[in-house]
């Protein structure tokens, strides 16, 4: 059996293959049989590297030299430099853009750097339910520190210079919710852990819990010591059975270390954590919703003031951070203020997790620090959009956030630039669209989302988010008008200015972004009744093109609704009153000559 | 008291610190609208929800706008509480509420005293622009309460006092978003459930979603048919609060007026509940005393403390929530239950009418007699002792309908012998009221003495929950008064621990008592209305000549010709009740 | 299970278990093979479970020594299940969409014989330095 001395990956993603990789391939294996070195180095396809912007890649493993844009008539060439005399091909090598030097080495590029592991730094590492491999990275060392070392004020002060912001959606500055909370003296306090991911499509917390639960644990009992709360609640929902479990391994191994308990490191602090199930409401994501649930009220929030630092669970000052928020704590800890805040822009730092979906070849969990631009992360990470297709917008922050476009690619990802663009943060959704998605279908999808999630406390998310999506139905169905867009835009004004929390606030955002970045198809909807991308059924035309039909009569015979008709060897008729557009004609037609219009 | 200094629409303002922006313009004569704020002066009650979202204002240097109700005022705010910005969005909300509400003002039974209407009318709404789905529930028919849920604006009024005030817990909101609304357990029909039919959520209740069973049809037939006799009778707390829904002074005495238009109306005679509340003294009282001394012999069959059985509200709350303690309320009948008793039999006698063709309606200040006249103990061969119970607003509605100038009416007289009373009934349209009047004839059956001062303020006042000892020469005799069901609770579950002994307790379900009752005209939340009420009662009692019941002749007769005496065995037939356990029958159906 | 007390008790537990781990590792001359199996719910969902029993039983049987681990989620949700493998010496490679037979091949090929299957899913991040 062979025994390989090198291995040369070549990129399979769509962009590179679009490129001819496989061709690459092929010529590679020519080269190498030809010079009898089939038996030495191995050829191979990957999976996408996300550098598809300089794409088609080739990887010589071991000594991690990265080719960029190679042409199938380099093959030759690798091979006879490359392999045969150890000597790299410059000309292939990537260049960096600051310094314009080649770089031979991947471990070098910054390209690595586009994705920054902070929060999710053990996840797909460590063994979650063996809290040995979790403490042999680094873990409770920063709990140690904290309880051995600094002062609760120190500790605040640290999570403040970081500069660290709440993950959850909102940005709120941690460090200085935590001082608010410090502040509030009270016999009891409490600190809870918002593991009530909601957002369609999003498992960033999930992820984290999962892969890394210690992580959490760690760093809500340091929130504890920091603000002067020995009690610690967990609010994850009910269908997270997994993460459920595996927190419950990790707190019970926590606890038989006394790492939670009592005397924790032998300084006199206790601090102990329990689990409450969600039962899934999205609202339940917000603060004092999550507070009310917990208490066993209904899920619903109340107007702030009072926060819940002031008078949250069981009316104690409370602090309630999400998942990726605590995961950076310890490493902020431990690494300090000042190597968090290096990272990210000026008003955001460090990193964000997000759930890259959609239509994009890489669908998958990335962390990026603050900053990064959503070009790149869509082309360098995502691997651009799948099957070749134009890219057309990208929803971020969930159902509260908005659609960007073409002209936001290159925006600097932070808290403040996403909502100076009309769409937020959020947890960290991000759905990339092509030029299949219809806008105002997206828009309507959301509002049906928050329709059902709204708690219906408030008017203008009860009734009036029913409303907006109303309007959007009647708008895909081809009955808009242009007062329509109208009170499509003062209502979601209102929504927005009136609405009780965070959901109502930013739910009209999906329609207000679209409406802004792609008023034309709201328009064409309603004025020219057409749905360009071909997804309002109740738009679109079936026809026949006359020149092209044969007379086949395959098409009428397979219409279920006889609403085809023509004779034999003549041109066919669709009746577009009868037309249900299911669209067995088209099946049928093997001479493409049925559209839809 | 802190102030800070704030600018309301460009006006400087001294408000409260602390104080909500709503309330901080109220007491500068600025009225910013709202729908679901509501609260109970002095009864520790307040809905706040932040829902409606119509007494949004603006508050410069915030991104949105303020619900004005949940904000704090603070130094330097400065507000507009009816900028353009404020009254797009104000009109809009309404807009949307309107959308999910149906158009039928016409027949609604809140139409012209509905909060959503009134500010429809105010911000000039005079079509909806959003079309679309509407709320669509089951009517639920209870015997007192009707809900319409269709017309919910989810404001939680009802919620809050359900649960808050009155600690029943029947009702509460429900599923999310566009299908929210506030439903019982399981969404049951209310009779179904814990309600008590006390009816602070219909007095609440902002729109036409929650009202009581109106009988005004029925009574009008009942009059018109020449076959039948009809004998009114009115509770005490009526002639305190009826002139409300004429224009006058809360707290006005309109007992002559009263009386003078039920005669227009067509009754055939015009009786007062208040000589049956006499009545009610004189089988409570002697009930009392008997317990008192049967303990004080050492007799441990029967046990204190006594609990006053007037309110329907109150009795359905115990016969839910205290099953354990259904022998220690007095049998007594209320006085509504006691004059139709009495009317059905010592005065269909008398006049010789068959009880069949009598036809007796009480006009009470509240939504739960009518409940209380349904029940099958109050029934003779399923005819009952009293067949319609309205309330004060259908009294004012009939008394509309039959175009009579309640103002200018000369004051008239109720007829006899069912219609004399003495102060002492009055008061039982207040809390402390009963409990008060029972006192002036338990004394003087006790000690065997006069009394010369009948005024025991120590019982009197709105404060929820209340205690005062009685020296009943020489002996003490511990009184407790609750009035609301939460305070209720609060003191029945003191004596439950044994955290509180008494002789006697009176509750009544209502804030206030009867003066605050849920048949009452809606106050919308000013408390001050009722406390007028209030105060009325206790100069109407002080202004009546005979102020003790077992003074009052009429009852004296009544026990010579017809009932011998006091908890006899006539009384104990016609004037004596009995409790069950209703905490089994709250079920879920099918 | 001894309870931590003190910094020098962490810093004893870290030190005993990176000792241990070295020696499942290094302990013979070419060191053990380490793989991790990505066993959030996601790759549970895809298979991982099975792919994780797989190299259990196998591994055993074909007289393999692996250090078998599940983790938490790699990221790479568009080629679930992924597990990563270490030969000793050589960078881990992550392999995607790794069914039962793919983890065959895996075994058989590259921890055998050094020889990448396809399916490799090349890593383009980079992770923090815990200290």
């Amino acid at each position: 059996m062979a025994k390989y001395k090198m291995h040369l990956l070549v990129c399979g993603g769509t962009g590179c293959s679009a490129s001819a990789s496989a061709q690459i391939v092929s010529n590679l294996n020519e080269e190498l049989s030809k010079q009898g070195l089939n038996n030495d180095v191995q050829v191979i396809l990957t999976g996408c590297f996300g550098f598809c912007e300089k794409g088609p890649i080739v990887k010589v493993m071991p000594d991690n030299t990265f080719y960029t844009e190679v042409k199938p008539e380099d093959a030759a060439t690798i091979v006879a430099e490359h392999v045969i005399k150890g000597r790299k091909v410059t000309r292939l090598l990537y260049t960096d853009p600051e310094n314009k030097e080649r770089i031979s080495d991947s471990k070098h590029m910054g390209f690595y750097k586009k994705q920054l592991r902070i929060a999710l730094r053990n996840c797909g590492f460590i063994d979650p339910e063996n809290i040995d491999e979790y403490v042999s990275n680094e873990g409770y060392a920063a709990i140690a520190k904290v309880l051995t070392e600094m002062t609760a004020e120190q500790v605040i002060d640290e999570v403040k210079r970081s500069g660290l912001r709440g993950r959850g959606g909102g940005g709120f500055p941690t460090g200085l919710k935590w001082e608010i909370a410090s502040k509030n003296h009270a016999d009891q306090k409490y600190v809870v852990c918002n593991a009530d991911e909601g957002d369609p499509g999003a498992f960033m917390d999930r992820s984290i819990l999962e892969g890394d639960p210690h992580s959490v644990i760690e760093a809500m009992t340091i929130n504890g010591f920091a603000i002067g709360a020995t009690k610690g609640l967990i609010y994850i929902r009910a269908e997270y059975p997994l993460a459920i479990h595996r927190l419950q391994v990790a707190i019970g191994q926590a606890r038989e270390y006394g790492l939670l308990g009592k005397d924790i490191f032998g300084s006199g602090f206790d601090f102990d954590i329990e689990l409450r199930y969600g039962a899934g409401a999205f609202v339940c994501g917000e603060e004092t919703a999550l507070i009310h649930s917990m208490e066993g009220l209904r899920g619903e929030p109340t107007f702030k003031p009072p926060f819940p630092a002031q008078s949250g669970y069981m009316q104690k000052p409370t602090n309630v951070n999400n998942v990726e928020t605590y995961a950076n704590i310890p490493i902020i800890i431990l690494k300090g203020a000042d190597w968090f805040s290096k990272i990210g822009t000026e008003k955001s730092k460090g990193t964000k997790v997000f759930a890259l979906a959609g239509q994009i070849n890489n669908v998958g969990l990335i962390e990026v620090p603050m900053g990064i631009t959503l070009r790149e992360v869509i082309y360098e990470i995502g691997g651009g959009i799948k099957n070749g297709r134009a890219f057309k917008a990208v929803q971020t922050g969930g159902p509260s956030g908005g659609c960007l476009t073409e002209k936001h690619l290159d925006t600097p990802i932070d808290y403040d630039n996403l909502i100076a663009a009309g769409s937020m943060m959020g947890s960290g959704g991000m759905v990339v669209m092509d030029d299949t998605s219809c806008m105002v279908s997206i828009a309507k999808f959301y509002l049906e989302f928050t329709v059902e999630e709204s708690c219906g406390k408030c008017t203008p998310c009860r009734i009036g988010n029913k409303r907006l999506s109303e309007i959007l139905d009647k708008i895909t169905k081809g009955n808009g008008t242009m007062a329509d867009l109208e009170a499509l835009r003062n209502l979601a004004a209102v929504i927005k200015d009136t609405a009780l929390c965070g959901l109502g606030q930013t739910s009209p955002n999906p329609v207000l972004s679209t409406l802004d970045n792609f008023g034309n198809e709201y328009l064409e909807h309603v004025r020219d009744k057409k749905c360009s991308a071909g997804v309002c059924k109740s738009l679109m035309k079936y026809v026949i093109d006359a020149e092209h039909c044969v007379g086949c009569t395959a098409c009428a015979r397979n219409c279920p609704v006889n609403a085809i008709s023509g004779e034999k060897k003549m041109p066919h008729v669709i009746n577009t009153e009868l037309c249900i557009k299911c669209g067995a004609c088209i099946e049928r037609c093997k001479f493409n000559a049925i559209s839809i219009k | 008291m802190e102030f800070v200094n704030i600018k309301i629409d460009d006006k400087p303002v001294q408000a409260q610190k602390g104080q909500m922006i709503l309330k901080a313009a109220r007491a500068v004569g600025i009225e910013i609208p709202t729908l679901c704020y509501y609260e109970l002066n002095g009864q520790q009650l307040e809905n706040r929800p932040g829902g409606c979202r119509v007494c949004v204002v603006e508050v410069a240097g915030r991104k949105n706008l303020a619900p004005a109700c949940a904000t704090e005022v603070m130094e330097g705010m400065e507000i507009k509480t009816h900028s353009l910005r404020v009254v797009n969005a104000r009109r809009t909300v309404v807009e949307l509420l309107l959308s999910d509400h149906p158009a039928s003002c016409l027949i609604c039974s809140k139409s012209g005293k509905c909060e959503l209407q009134t500010l429809a009318q105010k911000l000039g709404i005079r079509d909806i622009p959003f079309k679309g789905e509407q709320s669509m529930y089951k009517k639920d028919d209870s015997p007192a309460i009707i809900r319409e849920m269709n017309k919910c604006i989810m404001c939680r009024r009802c919620e809050t006092v359900c649960n808050k005030l009155q600690t029943v817990g029947a009702l509460s909101a429900v599923n999310r978003g566009f299908m929210a609304v506030v439903a019982t357990a399981f969404e049951q029909d209310l009779a179904h459930s814990t309600c008590t039919m006390c009816g602070q959520c219909v007095q609440a209740c902002p729109v036409g979603a929650l009202s009581e069973v109106n009988q005004t049809r029925q009574v009008i037939q009942a009059i018109s048919n020449p076959a039948k006799t009809v004998v009114v009778q009115t509770a005490p707390a009526v002639r305190v609060a009826l002139g409300e829904e004429f224009g006058l002074e809360p707290g006005t005495i309109v007992t002559g007026q009263m009386a003078a238009a039920l005669r227009r109306i067509g009754f055939d005679y015009v009786f007062d509940t208040d000589f049956a509340a006499d009545l009610t003294i004189m089988e409570e009282g002697t009930e009392l005393l008997e317990r008192i001394s049967k303990v004080m012999a050492g007799d441990k069959s029967v046990r204190l403390p006594i609990l006053t059985s007037c309110c329907p509200g109150w009795v359905n709350f115990f016969e839910t929530n205290y099953t354990d303690m259904l022998d220690v309320p007095s049998t007594a009948k209320s006085p509504q239950q006691m004059f139709g008793a009495i009317a059905k039999s010592y005065w269909a006698e008398k006049i010789g009418v068959k009880r069949e063709d009598m036809v007796v309606v009480s006009v009470m200040p509240c939504v739960a007699k009518k409940f209380e006249c349904q029940r099958d103990e109050f029934k003779e061969n399923g005819n009952p002792d009293v067949d319609y119970s309205i309330t004060t607003r259908e009294l004012a509605e009939l008394i509309k309908q039959f175009n009579i100038d309640f103002n200018s009416l000369a004051e008239e007289d109720f007829d006899n012998p069912l219609g004399a009373s003495t102060g002492a009934a009055v008061i039982f349209g207040a809390t402390g009221g009963v409990i008060e009047a029972a006192t002036r004839t338990a004394y003087e059956v006790f000690t065997g003495k006069t009394l010369d001062k009948v005024d025991f303020t120590a019982l009197r006042g709105l404060e929820g929950v209340r205690s005062a000892t009685v020296d009943f020469n020489g002996t003490p005799i511990h009184i407790g008064i609750a009035h609301g069901l939460g305070n209720a609770r609060r003191l029945l579950d003191m004596v439950r621990n044994g955290e509180a002994n008494f002789h006697a307790i009176e509750v009544m379900a209502c804030p206030g008592g009867c003066v605050g009752g849920a048949g009452q005209p809606f106050h919308h939340g000013d408390f001050s209305k009722v406390e007028k009420r209030f105060e009325a009662i206790y100069r109407e009692d002080a202004g009546k000549p005979i102020r003790k019941s077992h003074e009052n002749p009429y009852i004296k007769q009544l026990y010579d010709e017809f009932l011998g005496k006091p908890c006899g065995e006539k009384s104990h037939h016609l004037l004596h009740t009995h409790y069950f356990d209703k905490s089994k029958q709250i079920e879920v159906e099918g | 299970m001894t309870q931590i007390k003190s910094l020098a008790d962490l810093k004893a537990l870290k030190t005993n278990i990176q000792e241990k781990m070295d020696t499942r590792a290094k302990g013979n001359k070419d060191g053990l093979v380490q793989v991790k199996v990505a066993m959030a719910t996601c790759g549970i969902a895809a298979g991982a479970k099975q792919v994780f029993d797989y190299f259990l039983t196998e591994s055993e049987k074909r007289g393999i020594d692996i250090v078998l681990t599940q983790t938490g989620c790699m990221g790479y949700c568009h080629a679930e299940p992924t597990i990563e493998v270490t030969v000793p010496g050589k960078d881990p490679i992550v392999f995607g969409y790794v069914d039962v037979k793919k983890a065959d091949e895996i075994i058989e090929k590259y921890i055998k014989n050094g020889e990448l299957v396809e399916g490799i899913i090349p890593v383009n991040y980079e992770t923090v330095q815990k200290n």
